[in-house]
């Protein structure tokens, strides 16, 4: 199956779908702690829209999958008592599976969705256009949960409450490492005012962002300066949200296909080492954020891969299946193991995996590079 | 002696220039001939008998897939890029900046403009190729030799597991570091997710000679090595000693041979506060002109019966020539093609240096375990070496024809 485009409205209610084929009916979606209701399981080939009323006490996430895990859509970060809606669309018929993902982790309490229908044809600079458009707005949903996520995350460390804020530190960062080589490409040091690591620091430099307040939290306690680091820190992630909507930023297939790369690079270098959260050892939330990051950029450009060369998509499915499976050995509640309780010959193993990964998506840019 | 030396050896001859690699190879003037492309194709495989090369990365790999389509693929990619490259040529045909440049590069260029320096990749495969945990896992469980087991654990050693074993092994050897690097780091770049690299060797210098024509090479104890090595025209004990039979085991493997590799740890600054009247007792060699103690001349043979006027053997009962020697080990040789290492220091500010010792033999079993029971319980030399690794491989014969790859008779 092919074709994918994934649109969301991130209001609290229902948004209209602008754009939006006409799709045959509105799928609701009743979404609880242990259940994911949907109004019907069946769609036809065009948009598809969803909307989904969090009736739980956990955040939600809801997902439409293509085979190999290929997000067509998604919705993230919906609070209890919250509605909303996701259009997407589905070019190709067959069966999709949808879920719920209560506490936002795991596989999710998943379902089929069936779609019939002629397939939606688009040519190949269509394929280009929505390649980018989605991956835009993945990048979109990503700050726009970003931001109120650190917002929680900062009002802990302001009232001084030392283990919520511990709590939320490493799920407040994981919008940012899904997406961070977009972030990389802001001036002003964006990246490093959020996300500098103490061993990057220039001596003299001033040190900002997530790593300076893990270090006050995990080991010198909270500083003087805490509070100023904790308003700067909310400051540069508006200042990133705002700079993804803005109609001037743009992302080609070849940057989508290149970042997606470098989110592999981020885990190699950084993660695998446990020099990413020294403090926290919170290393594998980055871990598995860089995984999903990276993935669903290779999907944002599946269509030209599998018009081009489906056996490498396919191989690229597999080898994220062996990661996630792998990471998922080290899930605990809903977090992950510490990463100073995870062996060297562990950590050999995950290494081994991102390379046989890193292996394949480093193909992807070549394979859709203009021709 | 199984120790071997430094590897600056031969080649040190004219001032022929050959601008291409000057100051590459271990001597700005080296002979064409250093540079030349060794076949690789042929009855055996290349990089046994082969004239010892100088310089030596030695790469084993841990299989991580479990398709053996994946395996046989990725022997087949293998075969093509090491012909390729021993020719001097990249890993693939324009590799390196001829192709898509939105691909990450073919081949990774460091080799570019570099002669062919006489590389070889030798390929062999370990225990855990055929059965790993007791696991069949590409149904070859029944072509495993049964001479290929993990050697013994001796006395006087330390392995350290994570640099032992190995399910396959590639041995590359070249006049020009740079060369050999560029092979395996090409080999494990196309291998991903198929194998992950285990551990990997670089040697410095050969430490013994395999043809006439080389001069005897030190190892880093000063002393020179392999002075009695089988040489490559030596046809009578090569069929008994290194090659396999037809009837030795399973068919694919004849006309090839085992690899047993160790890494020899020296102890590096006791050995250099020891006299020179103790180093040669406890070679059994003199160390200026290589002649066993007693004689004149390097390629003299042993005379364990001379005595000093004391009546005492000039050659130590514990000497590590004696105990190496066939005439003690029952007529038992091998064939060594180890390499000078060193991987700098260690904490304490020591060399952490040693003899990467390669031996190619007939049956590991019946010709390295026996010598290696002798020499660690009674070498002199135990006070001043430390094994750290050891590994175990099948090498197939030589690839013939154009249409065999890398073990491609393991899986008919």
């Amino acid at each position: 199956m092919a074709g994918c485009q994934a649109k969301e409205t991130e209001s609290t209610s229902s948004g209209e779908g602008s754009g939006a084929n006409a799709a045959p009916a509105q799928i609701t979606v009743e979404a609880s702690d242990n259940e994911c209701t949907l109004s019907g399981t069946e769609g036809a080939t065009g948009a598809n829209t969803f909307v989904i009323t969090n009736n739980g006490s956990k955040v939600t996430e809801f997902y439409v999958y293509d085979e190999g895990e290929r997000v067509m859509g998604e919705v993230e970060n919906i609070s209890p008592g919250l509605e909303r809606k996701l259009i997407v669309q589905l070019t190709q018929p067959g069966t999709y599976t949808t879920a719920c993902k209560p506490g936002m982790i795991g596989d999710g309490i998943r379902g089929d969705y069936s779609v019939t229908g002629a397939e939606v044809q688009i040519d190949t600079e269509g394929k280009f256009k929505e390649a980018a458009d989605n991956y835009k707005r993945y990048v979109v949903s990503q700050t726009e949960a970003l931001v109120p996520a650190v917002e929680g995350f900062v009002a802990a460390v302001k009232s001084g409450d030392i283990e919520a804020a511990k709590a939320q530190f490493p799920t407040s960062r994981v919008y940012y490492e899904r997406i961070e080589p977009v972030a990389e490409s802001f001036p002003d040091d964006l990246d490093p005012r959020i996300d500098l690591r103490e061993a990057d620091l220039e001596p003299g430099a001033k040190w900002t962002g997530f790593h300076a307040l893990e270090k006050q939290l995990w080991v010198t306690g909270l500083q003087p300066d805490a509070n100023a680091l904790a308003d700067q820190l909310v400051a540069d992630v508006k200042e990133l949200a705002d700079g993804v909507k803005a109609p001037d930023f743009t992302i080609d297939s070849t940057q989508i296909a290149g970042g997606a790369q470098g989110l592999l690079d981020e885990i190699a270098t950084s993660k695998i080492s446990g020099e990413e959260d020294i403090f926290s050892h919170t290393d594998l939330w980055d871990f598995n954020a860089n995984l999903q990051g990276s993935q669903t950029a290779v999907a944002s450009v599946r269509p030209i891969l599998d018009e081009r060369n489906p056996d490498l998509g396919k191989r690229v499915d597999q080898r994220f299946e062996e990661s996630e499976a792998l990471l998922e050995k080290y899930r605990e509640g809903d977090g992950f193991a510490l990463y100073d309780k995870v062996t060297e010959p562990e950590r050999q193993e995950l290494s081994r995996s991102i390379d046989a990964l890193s292996k394949e998506v480093s193909q992807v840019q070549g394979v859709i590079a203009p021709q | 002696m199984l120790f071997g030396a430094a590897g600056v050896t031969a080649a040190v001859v004219g001032a022929a220039g050959a601008g291409v690699v000057a100051g590459r190879a271990s001597a700005a003037e080296t002979p064409d001939h250093l540079h030349t492309a060794v076949p690789f194709r042929g009855e055996h495989q290349a990089g046994i008998v082969t004239e010892a090369q100088d310089r030596m990365h030695f790469a084993t790999f841990d299989v991580t897939t479990k398709s053996r389509d994946d395996v046989v693929k990725m022997l087949a990619d293998w075969t093509e890029m090491a012909e390729r490259m021993t020719q001097g040529k990249e890993a693939f045909p324009n590799g390196a900046t001829g192709q898509n440049p939105y691909y990450p590069p073919f081949d990774t260029g460091e080799a570019l403009g570099l002669p062919a320096s006489q590389l070889t990749l030798t390929i062999g495969f370990g225990p855990g190729f055929f059965v790993k945990d007791g696991v069949d896992r590409f149904r070859i469980a029944d072509k495993k030799p049964a001479e290929l087991v993990d050697l013994p654990k001796f006395p006087n050693e330390s392995i350290d597991p994570a640099k032992s074993g190995g399910d396959i092994v590639v041995q590359a050897c070249a006049n020009d570091p740079q060369v050999a690097v560029h092979a395996i780091r090409n080999l494990a770049r196309i291998g991903f997710g198929t194998v992950a690299v285990r551990y990997s060797q670089l040697g410095f210098g050969r430490t013994s000679s395999t043809t006439r024509g080389q001069t005897t090479p030190r190892n880093l104890f000063g002393f020179k090595d392999g002075t009695a090595n089988l040489r490559s025209d030596e046809g009578d004990k090569l069929k008994n000693f290194v090659w396999v039979e037809d009837g030795d085991g399973p068919a694919w493997l004849n006309g090839g041979t085992y690899l047993v590799a160790r890494r020899i740890r020296m102890r590096i600054e006791q050995w250099d506060r020891t006299t020179l009247l103790e180093q040669e007792r406890v070679i059994g060699r003199q160390k200026g002109s290589g002649a066993p103690l007693g004689l004149a001349d390097e390629f003299e043979e042993l005379d364990f019966d001379l005595v000093n006027d004391k009546d005492e053997p000039l050659i130590d009962p514990v000497a590590h020539v004696r105990l190496t020697s066939s005439e003690h080990l029952n007529g038992i040789e091998i064939l060594r093609r180890g390499y000078n290492f060193t991987d700098g220091s260690d904490g304490f500010g020591h060399l952490d240096a040693g003899l990467f010792f390669i031996a190619f033999v007939r049956n590991p079993v019946t010709q390295f375990v026996p010598m290696q029971n002798e020499i660690s319980r009674k070498d002199a030399l135990n006070e001043y070496i430390l094994p750290t690794s050891s590994a175990v491989f099948a090498c197939p014969p030589g690839l013939q024809g154009d249409t065999s790859f890398w073990g491609s008779t393991i899986f008919d």
